[in-house]
């Protein structure tokens, strides 16, 4: 089965405080530490599973700046055996859509069986792996916690409300979003970077993807960011100070007003 | 600007979800003068049900009850949709995991602008709606601006517009069954397999203490259980405490958990992520305890303690001891 | 010497002379020993290098001290002594069998040099070790079948009980005394050669077979000897089987023992630093990636059950024992190797096979087990060694990956941020500033703190007490601020080699930059790290040293206690301890202030001391135990009558205030740090 993972790179939020940088265009970036967003180490795993079972082979593909190519190391680190990384100063900006439409060119380079994305992103919205699917006119499903390959379809499991999970049949080749959760991520180290460290990724820009520039990147963006903010908090969360034992008794007295000790 | 609104109803077991009401509030905000019609998709006397319900609040409800749609696959109401969805229509979803398959694939084969996971809205500027999102797990918030000249599916966020006071006269169902004739769909669902069920229902319980990832290490939670039992509260958690394994998943709150309606909710070492708080609903009185000061969680609080949880519990156990 | 009424030598059996029996057991024995010998060398020779031939002089006193003299052994009293009785009578009662061999098939044999005097001490030398040996084995069989102690238990998922061998061989013991006693006893019996040493097995053998008529006495002495040398000989063959095989091993496996303690053994002994990279594999996947001693090790291994008596992860009943580890690694050795026909096993990754990672990554490296293990085996660099197979396979747990990510990436395991790191040292208060390499300051002596007590709020005031300290005693320092990355101590000890020498490169060359001549540190584990895991570097000290030299020069002086009320104890963190000998300094600290009471924590401090749950990664790693490590420390304290449990490493300190507050003791108990001690009472 040939296998296309889509990664992304993001600021690595559990290792990062987020903060707004002064008039809200940004977020602070220079302290910031980026890593590939958690939920793609699932898909790259889970991609490199289904190979190690049916044969075949996983390509990673990122899109952004040069920055990109560590991710794309990492995943190949993995187990992942071949890179692709989208590179065009035009693609800057691009919202869900253009994203969706380069990934779109992308995955028809070749014909891949399955395409696979993190179910979210950090800084995203969740949205790249179904407009891609529609863009293919693909199947697809998303919050995937479960992947068996069944011929030509895979009985797949969605994570739904209430931690429950729904099962259903789809027709390869389909896009699928990848949940946490789905399988434990291998680690990857400096000396599995470095073993990849002189593989070469091919770098495809827009002329080579056939894409027209016109239809992606900031101007094409339906949707905009417009400015970051922090949310004023809101003004119910009365807080509450002094020594612990201070704190103690005010929630206390606090807890039997409301009728939180039974 | 002139648009036609719709609503897809979310439903089960015969039974509109919270979130009808919510995406009522959130059309109405954002297109004030619009009338939204409800979209119930379903089959049988659920369906029935639902529309009739979703007719107590919305004017005008368009049903389709077919078989195949007695579960919601978006791979067969995605079509659907485009098929009876006028051009330009404006499409709010919840952002549910229904919402999240829905969507975005919807919002392409439409032509129309994506407003994933919305929070709030913040002004339409003749065909440019701006509206409120989060990223990077609720720390940061940010503006988002959409051009719908083409339409929109806007997904909504759990809890982020009250629910709309359904309106005086009963509105009318138009049964559309024969255009959801024949969907077919390369994905087919098959079964739900249920959660395991825990020794508790928390979604009973008047009191919660809910633990999050705060609370550091598994032994800690010794601490947790005694407070508890002091106050005669039951124990729930957010995801990752189930993901180490430390409670059962029957006692995860949140989106991917249960549902819970408490009158008094304690959460400590819990950060708010909005998937935690998915899962709270009935507006109980809710105590946070975090060490981070800038926890979304202190947003949804009424009370918000900023301070060690190993220094807290034990005190608070011992002094609701004596209070008693 | 007048002829002997009768002998093996020279008996006929059903008209076949017996000597013919008798030289062919010891040839058929030794054949059959030579060939178990050999199959049991092939895979040690397949195995991987470790160059253990050095330090001649050390490792002859390891012999004499540790085999010869059995110097662990009475740290477990009773199986000590009896052990120690055992060995020593083995030994004398070595020659005599070997003498008895030479006698089935020669009516006289006399040991060279045993003719003359030295033969007639021997022989009541022997007489009595016999009697000695044979008490000994009443009292193990007692223990082993009887009493039953809790440390040979064998839990039931890891095989069955191995209390039948140990009564087999106790068994072959036995015989093997009693048959020797009635060979000779017969031989006395029938006169003329004089008596037995008084009260012993021989003498009461003598005396019961007094009166017998010559001929039932001969029978009984050729009966005697042929039980006495199929036993020899089948339990010969017996050793290479089982855990006796110790018997045979435990000589060489003392000799190659590890000499340094601290250090944690290369990726792969031959291959530096630089050639790292070149490395196809790394650490130990399958069975044949261990080094030769370490597979010496599982051969030697005498199922004692005292290491894991003192493990601390197997006392909180987390997935690991390291008995088994030795025992498991033992029986997968036999399977691949067997003795006749073809493997039984596969070259299958032992992860997943006999050990799980669950089991690996259990253990804090506190090194009770090599501490206490009698013979010398060897664990820490086994686990090492796993953990590096494991990492190189991407087998870590999630709980992990995080901090070892962002130790990549920021140098500390929360990715806190490198200008941060020196934020502890703006509340050191009033009266001096400490200096910092990344202002271009420079100094005599560099502070190394290390990531816990750089970034931690509560073990910031461990770095704070230190430098007021430092300041008093008059050392010039300075610390390296953001320059400074994690010594990579636990980095190493989980398996992560690649990170560590990266960390390693970064902090060598700011710390030779500072051209510091000596380097002070407040935590164990950088201690361990900069002395035993880096090289090149200026001396390092633990800052208890500094303060006992305080102390001793009167550079620091303290003010008596205020509150005389309570009672302290030291608890010896592993890597100050054990890993580097380090157990006086801190006490002399203690005890140099006026109006302190401090208590030991018998039979669990100095180089037994009970590991708090782990360092560095270790507070990361989320795993599977009934208690916590730190909790059953706090107990040990309070049992002894202590109110106050000081440490001098910030993650016994972390693990030990966990732990009051998780056993509910708060209020009851406290722990602090030895800076923070001194520090408080420091007269200015």
């Amino acid at each position: 089965m040939e296998i296309l993972v889509c990664v992304k790179r993001v600021p690595d939020s559990a290792e990062n405080e987020i903060n707004v940088a002064a008039g809200g265009a940004d977020i602070c970036r220079e302290d910031l530490v980026y890593a590939v967003n958690e939920w793609d180490n699932y898909a790259v795993e889970e991609a490199i599973q289904i190979v190690e079972r049916e044969g075949g082979s996983v390509t990673v593909v990122a899109l952004g700046d040069a920055e990109i190519e560590e991710s794309v190391r990492r995943e190949m680190a993995m187990g992942a055996e071949q890179g692709l990384m989208l590179v065009d100063a035009g693609f800057a900006g691009s919202d869900g859509l253009g994203v969706a439409t380069i990934l779109k060119a992308a995955a028809q380079k070749k014909r891949y069986d399955l395409i696979l994305t993190g179910a979210q992103a950090e800084d995203g919205a969740a949205q790249v792996g179904g407009m891609l699917a529609a863009l293919l006119d693909h199947p697809y499903a998303s919050l995937v916690n479960k992947v068996d390959v069944n011929g030509q379809t895979l009985r797949i499991g969605r994570e739904i409300e209430g931690g429950s999970q729904e099962l259903s049949d789809i027709d390869l080749p389909c896009v699928l979003s990848i949940q946490t959760g789905i399988n434990e991520p291998r680690y990857v180290g400096l000396r599995g970077i470095r073993k990849v460290a002189s593989v070469e990724i091919p770098v495809l820009n827009g002329a080579d993807l056939g894409v027209d520039l016109a239809s992606v990147g900031k101007a094409a963006a339906k949707v905009r960011r417009v400015d970051y903010f922090v949310p004023v908090v809101s003004a119910g969360a009365e807080m509450l100070t002094g020594s612990t034992k201070e704190v103690a008794a005010q929630l206390v007295e606090l807890l039997k007003a409301k009728g939180g000790l039974n | 600007m002139a648009t036609q609104v719709f609503v897809l109803i979310p439903h089960a077991a015969g039974k509109a979800d919270d979130a009808a009401l919510e995406l009522l509030s959130a059309a109405r905000a954002m297109f004030p003068g619009v009338t939204p019609t409800a979209l119930v998709l379903g089959a049988g006397a659920d369906q029935t049900a639902v529309a009739q319900e979703a007719a107590a609040a919305y004017p005008e409800v368009w049903g389709f009850s077919q078989e195949v749609l007695a579960y919601p696959n978006a791979e067969l109401i995605r079509p659907l949709l485009l098929k009876i969805l006028p051009a330009g229509a404006v499409v709010l979803l919840p952002h549910s995991t229904l919402g999240i398959d829905l969507g975005p694939g919807l919002s392409v084969k439409l032509g129309a602008a994506y407003l994933p996971d919305v929070v709030g809205f913040d002004g339409i500027d003749g065909s440019l709606l701006k509206v409120v999102r989060q990223e990077f797990s609720g720390q940061v918030s940010a503006h988002v601006q959409a051009d719908i000249v083409k339409g929109a599916v806007i997904t909504v966020r759990s809890g982020a517009f009250q629910p709309a006071q359904p309106g005086p006269a009963a509105g009318t169902v138009v049964d559309k069954s024969a255009e959801a004739a024949g969907l077919t769909a390369r994905r087919r669902f098959v079964e739900v397999v249920q959660a395991e069920a825990g020794d508790v229902d928390i979604t009973r319980e008047d009191v919660l203490v809910a633990v999050g990832r705060g609370i550091g290490e598994q032994d800690n939670l010794s601490l947790v259980d005694e407070l508890a039992e002091a106050m005669g509260a039951t124990v729930c958690c957010s995801r990752p405490i189930v993901d180490a394994k430390w409670l059962d998943k029957g006692r995860q709150v949140g989106t991917s958990g249960a549902t819970v309606k408490p009158k008094v909710y304690l959460a400590l070492g819990i950060s708010g992520a909005f998937q935690h708080l998915g899962g709270l609903k009935g507006s109980p009185f809710v105590v946070a305890v975090n060490k981070n000061p800038k926890a979304p969680i202190f947003q949804a609080a009424q009370v918000g303690v900023v301070g060690d949880l190993m220094e807290l519990l034990p005190e608070l156990t011992q002094q609701i001891q004596k209070a008693r | 010497m007048p002829a002997l009424p009768f002998s093996p030598a020279s008996a006929v059996v059903a008209g076949v002379p017996a000597r013919l029996l008798f030289l062919l057991i010891p040839l058929a024995g030794l054949a059959c020993f030579s060939w178990m010998m050999v199959r049991r060398v092939a895979p040690l020779l397949k195995a991987a290098p470790d160059p253990r031939f050095d330090n001649i002089w050390e490792r002859t006193i390891l012999v004499l001290k540790v085999w010869l003299a059995q110097w662990r052994h009475p740290r477990y009293m009773l199986a000590g002594v009896l052990h120690i009785v055992l060995f020593l009578g083995f030994l004398v009662l070595g020659l005599r069998s070997f003498q008895l061999v030479f006698l089935g098939f020669m009516e006289t044999f006399t040991l060279p040099g045993f003719g003359g005097p030295l033969g007639a001490v021997y022989n009541v030398a022997k007489d009595y070790a016999a009697t000695a040996v044979f008490l000994s084995v009443v009292v193990l069989a007692y223990r082993r079948g009887i009493v039953r102690p809790a440390r040979y238990a064998v839990p039931r998922e890891l095989g069955k009980d191995h209390t039948g061998e140990a009564i087999l061989v106790l068994g072959l013991i036995a015989t093997l005394l009693l048959s020797e006693s009635a060979f000779e006893g017969s031989l006395l019996a029938a006169g003329g050669h004089g008596s037995a040493a008084p009260l012993t097995l021989a003498w009461a053998c003598q005396h019961l077979l007094a009166g017998l008529s010559l001929p039932v006495l001969a029978q009984v002495n050729l009966a005697s000897y042929a039980i006495h040398d199929l036993t020899f000989f089948y339990f010969l063959c017996l050793l290479p089987v089982g855990k006796h095989f110790h018997v045979i091993t435990s000589l060489f496996n003392v000799a190659f023992m590890r000499l340094r303690p601290g250090n944690v053994k290369p990726v792969q002994h031959g291959v530096d630093d630089k050639g790292l990279d070149e490395l196809k594999s790394f650490g130990v996947k399958t069975l044949e990636d261990f080094t030769w001693k370490h597979l010496l090790d599982f051969y030697s291994c005498a199922d004692c059950g005292r290491c894991s008596d003192q493990c601390p992860a197997n006392r909180v009943k987390r997935p690991l024992s390291p008995r088994f580890i030795s025992i498991k690694g033992r029986d997968h050795t036999y399977q691949r190797y067997p003795l006749f026909g073809a493997s039984k096993a596969k070259a299958e990754p032992l992860i997943g096979g006999i050990y799980s990672e669950d089991e690996i990554w259990s253990c804090t490296t506190c090194g009770a087990c090599e501490e206490e293990c009698p013979i010398g085996i060897e664990y820490i660099d086994k686990i090492v060694d796993l953990r590096r197979g494991m990492v190189d396979e991407g087998m870590v747990p999630q709980s992990l990956q995080k901090p070892l990510s962002a130790l990549a990436k920021r140098g500390n395991p929360w990715g806190k941020l490198e200008k941060k790191r020196a934020d502890w040292a703006a509340g050191v208060g009033e009266g001096f500033e400490v200096k910092l390499a990344e202002k271009g300051d420079s100094a005599e002596a560099l502070y190394f703190v290390d990531s816990m007590t750089s970034y931690d709020d509560r073990m910031q005031k461990i770095a704070q007490s230190t430098a007021r300290i430092l300041h008093k005693a008059d050392v010039d320092f300075l610390a390296l601020g953001k320059e400074e990355k994690d010594s990579g101590h636990e980095v190493r000890r989980y398996g992560e080699e690649m990170l560590f020498q990266s960390l390693k490169e970064q902090n060598t060359e700011a710390i030779l930059e500072t051209r510091a001549r000596r380097i002070i540190t407040s935590d164990p584990h950088a201690y361990n790290a900069l002395k035993n895991d880096y090289a090149g570097l200026p001396p390092v000290e633990h800052v208890s040293e500094v303060i006992a030299a305080g102390v001793e020069s009167g550079k620091l002086k303290f003010n008596p206690l205020a509150d005389t009320t309570r009672t302290y104890t030291y608890h010896d963190p592993c890597y100050l301890g054990r890993h580097n000998g380090l157990y006086e300094a801190p006490r002399v600290a203690m005890d140099a202030i006026p109006g302190i009471r401090r208590v030991e924590m018998e039979g669990a401090c100095h180089d037994r001391s009970f590991c708090c749950g782990g360092g560095g990664l270790g507070l990361f790693f989320e795993p599977e135990e009934e208690q916590r490590m730190g909790v059953v420390r706090i107990h040990m304290a309070r049992e002894a009558g202590a109110s106050v449990i000081v440490t001098a490493c910030p993650f016994c300190l972390t693990n030990l205030e966990d732990a009051i507050k998780v056993a509910g003791l708060e209020g009851q108990m406290e722990a602090i740090d030895l800076c923070e001690l001194v520090d408080a009472q420091l007269q200015h």
